[in-house]
């Protein structure tokens, strides 16, 4: 056992494990409601146990390594005689705290899986439908007034300390919805409904992940998990029910009609007009999100228009074809997403 | 003697290898499919894929009902009423033709009727014609898609085994299909 590398070795992890919390809030070490922070006190306890483990036998076996039978030039010594019942004890000893200590951590898992599961039985819960496409996801706030159902996409804003049931499909293959902060990974299974509950404690922007690998982009399948007080939740819910409004300037309106006679059209919704296709996320409000592309760019008139004109080199295979629009053209389309807030 | 066969056997194995099917997702323009549409579209699986999720896009099978036909001909059978070469399916999509085939290819130059708002890319448009093809088993069998990920209405497109295409006078489109 040499010191140097060994040292260095574990200050690497240190490191690395060190820059595992806090960036830009996708983290299962910095939970923010209830079910992350029960996976979080099951980790600790896997740790802390493993810890004790590890030491223990790396002690064991330097221990061992250094209490050798000597050189070549020391007699080898006759074994004790009651060697076999020794070597029993200590293996047999050593087989039974194995089984206790991983029988125990059985049973934290096992409650920590109960505990989890008791957002379930809340009687009144935000339903959010959660669909997973290659590769973004859509969002549809449930209401039993149909007017009343809003759409959106790659954007789940949530009310603080209230349980939200997320109702979780697929369109295409299989996808995995995973807000780390919040809760572990449930799969989305096309054909099979699945759900999950949440439930943020704290306010704040949290980072998803598509958990399970599905094509191309599945890397750039992100999406954030807006969590705030109920009032500023309603009022957020109040403005996505609304049409998108009416373009007023000349160049909107002329973005307008690029926007419903090009390619955008056929896929994409913009409330309030002709647009209605649903095979791509809904635009009605594009422009009050902080992210496109599934949280691929941020969402400003640049990368807009670089998205637009040509999504195929930001996320090569993504179903949205290049659009060569002449420059007047653009701009105008550009003016008019800008009015969609 | 044999090892040296059996050598040049597991060469021209590894070699066939090689050429590994080129998905493009960025077509450069200018574009024309015409020259390259054999090799890029109908041997190509990626874009025989594409076709098909298009397909359901778009709203095809809203009329073509998956190739069995409902308000639109059938198109896994062999008769054509607008010709089965790739150009004159490209020209159905993108132009329309009468009695409510509608255009994907812009206002500009469509048949009179139905035209859909907004303009369905070339290439995409070429990506459809492929798929059409292999519905009625003109696409080559080792490029065309197996069985569909969702509810079956018909035999996958690899399975299926071309049909002698006859194009049908052009007034055929007036009795119900």
């Amino acid at each position: 056992m040499s010191g140097r590398p060994f040292l260095v070795g574990t200050a690497a992890v240190g490191l690395a494990a060190a820059g595992c919390t806090g960036i830009n809030n996708q983290s299962a070490l910095d939970p923010a409601g209830v079910q992350a922070g029960r996976i979080h006190g099951l980790w600790d306890l896997f740790l802390a146990v493993c810890v004790i483990v590890y030491v223990l036998v790396m002690a064991f076996v330097i221990w061992a390594v250094a209490r050798r039978r000597g050189g070549s030039d020391r007699p080898v010594t006759a074994p004790p005689a009651n060697q076999d019942l020794r070597t029993g004890v200590i293996v047999g000893g050593c087989v039974v705290l194995t089984v206790v200590v991983l029988f125990g951590l059985l049973i934290a898992d096992f409650l920590t899986g109960r505990g989890i599961d008791s957002l379930a039985a809340d009687a009144d819960p935000l339903v959010v439908k959660v669909t997973g496409h290659q590769w973004w996801w859509e969002v549809e706030y449930q209401d039993p007034v149909p007017s009343h159902v809003v759409t959106t996409a790659n954007e789940i804003h949530i009310p603080v300390g209230r349980t939200v049931r997320v109702e979780l499909s697929s369109s295409d293959v299989i996808h995995s919805f995973w807000v780390p902060n919040l809760h572990g990974k449930t799969d989305m299974i096309p054909g099979r409904p699945t759900r999950t509950f949440l439930r943020a404690d704290r306010e704040g922007l949290y980072w998803g992940q598509c958990a399970e690998f599905c094509g191309h982009q599945h890397a750039n399948m992100r999406l954030q998990v807006v969590a705030r007080p109920e009032a500023e939740f309603q009022a957020w819910l109040a403005a996505q029910r609304r049409p998108a409004p009416e373009p007023t300037a000349e160049s909107q309106k002329r973005g307008q009609q690029v926007f419903l006679t090009r390619s955008c059209v056929l896929c994409h919704t913009v409330a309030g007009t002709t647009a209605q296709s649903r095979v791509g996320p809904p635009l009605t409000h594009v422009a009050g999100r902080a992210r496109i592309a599934a949280g691929t760019l941020p969402n400003t008139r640049g990368h807009l228009g670089g998205w637009v004109s040509d999504p195929q080199s930001v996320k090569p295979g993504v179903r949205m074809p290049p659009n060569p629009l002449a420059p007047d053209e653009l701009r105008a389309l550009l003016d008019y997403l800008e009015t969609l807030k | 003697m044999a090892r040296t066969g059996t050598l040049l056997a597991v060469v021209a194995v590894a070699a066939a290898g090689c050429r590994r099917e080129e998905r493009d997702f960025r077509p450069d323009p200018p574009f024309s499919a015409a020259a390259v549409y054999d090799r890029e579209f109908e041997r190509n699986a990626y874009a025989l894929a594409e076709g098909k999720r298009l397909f359901v896009a778009m709203n095809c099978q809203g009329c073509h009902n998956l190739g069995g036909g409902g308000m639109g001909p059938p198109l896994m059978d062999a008769e054509w009423i607008y010709g089965f070469g790739p150009s004159q399916i490209y020209e159905t999509i993108s132009k329309g033709r009468p009695n409510g085939m509608p255009a994907f290819g812009g206002p500009e130059g469509a048949t009179p009727g139905v035209t859909v708002a907004g303009t369905l890319p070339e290439y995409q448009r070429w990506q459809l014609v492929a798929y059409v093809r292999s519905l009625s088993g003109l696409a080559d069998k080792d490029a065309a898609p197996s069985r569909s990920d969702h509810m079956k209405g018909k035999p996958p497109e690899n399975s299926k085994d071309p049909e002698a295409p006859q194009v049908a006078p052009p007034d055929a489109g007036d009795k119900p299909k």
